[in-house]
């Protein structure tokens, strides 16, 4: 038991020299007269998996157009890889939500992650052996290599979502955005882009921050959540922020948090009984595999 | 030898200044419509590029009027419509459909008036069938010499613009992501096909040229999964039926039934059908495609689109 804390320590000390990816400082957004965000603060480091929580229209679709630099924020800012401004489009990978590819467009999923790396270029581009190789790379290095020839928008929803990954990461991003990822995946693509964006994180020392409304399907991998409600965000370990007092505060309203199989189930709760108050009700449901340890699951990988 | 060339190609076609001038102007409307046509159907942008056409006989007419080249009235016509499709939304899918329709309503409704005068200033119907139908083998000199200006135009947009066309062709989504100006982008493109359509109703006419646009591309399609392949084999296929268009109506000329020669409009259009056919039926889907997939999921589409 003392080894391991030691190791937990030691990897949190590693942690926090490591190279700050991005910084939401203090953000709040007003759009029409409503406040959309409200004094949203985070930071991501390199090599961080961290899952953007939240139900349809709390807010996560606006807190990624502000790190992407399409939104000015009314209040607070974002620094990406410790600066300020800059060439946003170069530092951050995106993939955007929803993103519909015609079976008939003459495009092989090799055109479209080649795209990723020069598609904001002008010109014709000449091929070249350097070229070929990189995409070739990527292209192996999301699992794509199998349908590298074949018409994007003739593959499967989840063969669609590693092309997507090669076409932002080709580029080298430090820190790579995603927007409902895992939305219209069965099961199984779920689990398998979720591991494979965890191990890409780790590998490369990209910090990666994707929007979900499920939090489930990221709990093996996450490093950090940052949970969303009513445009108020909540950023910790799973552990810190997944409570009922936590939650509770977030939402405005009762809230219970229920730990079932190393799974949360998060829903509103009776607030007139706080007899049977929903701290007791987890520490009995609570078991050692409820809690998301980084290096556990590493180890099993 | 000799005999099976003389059969082919009727007596003095190659010596004809008229045939040399229809090879090089239909070969550049050919050559510009398969390239900027291939955008035009991936984008989803045939009915814009068919309007285009319809508009720009309003341009023809107005010409035929004021005593200048059609062409001109068709390329300052078709990139002001092209413009005004822009402004209106054709970015947007119903909007898109929306602003096409109006514009190409209003366009078809001042052909009619200059048309009509026309008509009735010179009482022939000459001006409205070589709007309308083309005039390949009575272009002048000058006018060539403008529509290789023009089309020289149309390529060098889409070779310039050719990577962010494509991933905001591909996903307009993507391509903003990828900080590309996706409506520049979009409006410059549909200037190209403003200008390749021009091209076209010069040699085979306003209605026809469509066909030039969307059949050769939509033939290409079938035949290669690269997008690069795809836009050459597009050209090839446009350059294909619009020499063999004019070199049949320069053989008809002996043919029935009143040894007056066919038009060229009506060689070029059946071929473009022709190759449309072979490329859709005789040609197997290409390696690398899943058919069976493709085939499934495409159903799907569709079946969502209807």
């Amino acid at each position: 038991m003392v080894d391991r804390n030691t190791v937990i320590t030691a990897e949190l000390g590693r942690a926090t020299d490591r190279e700050q990816a991005l910084a939401v400082e203090g953000v709040s957004v007003r759009l029409g007269g409503r406040e959309v965000l409200h004094d949203v603060r985070f930071s991501i480091r390199a090599g961080e998996f961290v899952g953007l929580i939240g139900s349809n229209g709390a807010g996560k679709t606006t807190l990624l157009r502000v790190i992407l630099g399409l939104q000015k924020p009314a209040a607070g800012q974002v620094r990406i890889g410790g600066e300020g401004g800059g060439r946003r489009d170069r530092a951050v990978g995106y993939v955007p939500q929803k993103i519909e590819l015609d079976p008939d467009m003459p495009l092989r999923a090799r055109d479209l992650v080649g795209l990723g790396l020069d598609g904001n270029r002008f010109g014709i581009p000449l091929p070249s052996r350097a070229r070929r190789a990189m995409v070739d790379e990527m292209l192996h290095a999301v699992g794509a290599a199998d349908f590298a020839d074949a018409r994007v928008g003739t593959l499967s929803g989840g063969e669609q979502q590693r092309v997507m990954i090669a076409h932002a990461l080709i580029s080298k991003p430090r820190l790579l955005l995603m927007d409902e990822p895992l939305a219209n995946l069965d099961i199984r693509s779920e689990q398998e882009i979720v591991s494979l964006l965890a191990r890409i994180s780790k590998e490369r020392g990209i910090a990666v921050l994707i929007s979900a409304h499920e939090i489930n399907p990221l709990l093996p991998v996450m490093d950090r959540v940052v949970y969303m409600a009513a445009g108020r965000a909540a950023s910790g370990t799973t552990d810190e922020v997944v409570r009922p007092d936590v939650l509770t505060r977030l939402y405005g309203h009762h809230v219970d948090v229920i730990h079932l199989h190393g799974r949360v189930l998060v829903v509103a709760g009776r607030g007139e009984e706080p007899a049977i108050g929903p701290r007791d009700d987890t520490h009995v449901l609570h078991t050692d595999q409820d809690v998301p340890d980084p290096d556990v699951t590493e180890e099993q990988r | 030898m000799s005999a099976v060339l003389q059969a082919v190609f009727a007596p003095g076609f190659f010596t004809s200044a008229p045939v040399r001038v229809a090879l090089l102007v239909g070969g550049m409307a050919a050559l510009v419509s398969g390239v900027a046509g291939t955008f035009a159907v991936v984008r989803g942008q045939s009915y814009a590029g068919h309007a285009l056409a319809d508009i720009s006989v309003t341009g023809g007419s107005a010409s035929y009027l004021a005593g200048v080249s059609p062409l001109w009235g068709f390329a300052a016509v078709g990139v002001a419509a092209a413009a005004a499709m822009d402004l209106i939304g054709v970015q947007r899918r119903r909007g898109r459909d929306l602003a096409t329709g109006i514009v190409r309503g209003a366009g078809l409704g001042l052909a009619a008036l200059f048309l009509y005068w026309g008509t009735t200033s010179t009482s022939t119907t000459g001006a409205t069938v070589t709007i309308l139908f083309g005039s390949i083998f009575t272009i002048s000199a000058s006018t060539a010499g403008a529509a290789a200006l023009l089309g020289a135009v149309a390529l060098a947009i889409v070779a310039v613009l050719y990577r962010p066309l494509l991933l905001s062709s591909a996903s307009p989504e993507l391509a903003f992501a990828r900080g590309i100006p996706v409506r520049i982008t979009g409006a410059l493109c549909l200037v190209a096909v403003a200008l390749a359509v021009s091209l076209s109703a010069l040699t085979i006419g306003a209605i026809l040229s469509t066909a030039l646009l969307v059949g050769p591309a939509a033939a290409a399609l079938r035949l290669t999964s690269r997008p690069g392949l795809a836009v050459l084999w597009s050209a090839v296929i446009g350059l294909a039926a619009t020499w063999l268009g004019v070199l049949l109506a320069y053989d008809s000329y002996y043919w029935p039934p009143a040894h007056q020669g066919w038009p060229v409009s009506f060689f070029v259009v059946a071929l473009v059908l022709v190759f449309y056919l072979l490329a859709q039926f005789a040609v197997t889907r290409p390696a690398g495609d899943r058919p069976g997939r493709a085939r499934s999921l495409a159903a799907g589409h569709d079946g969502a689109g209807a």
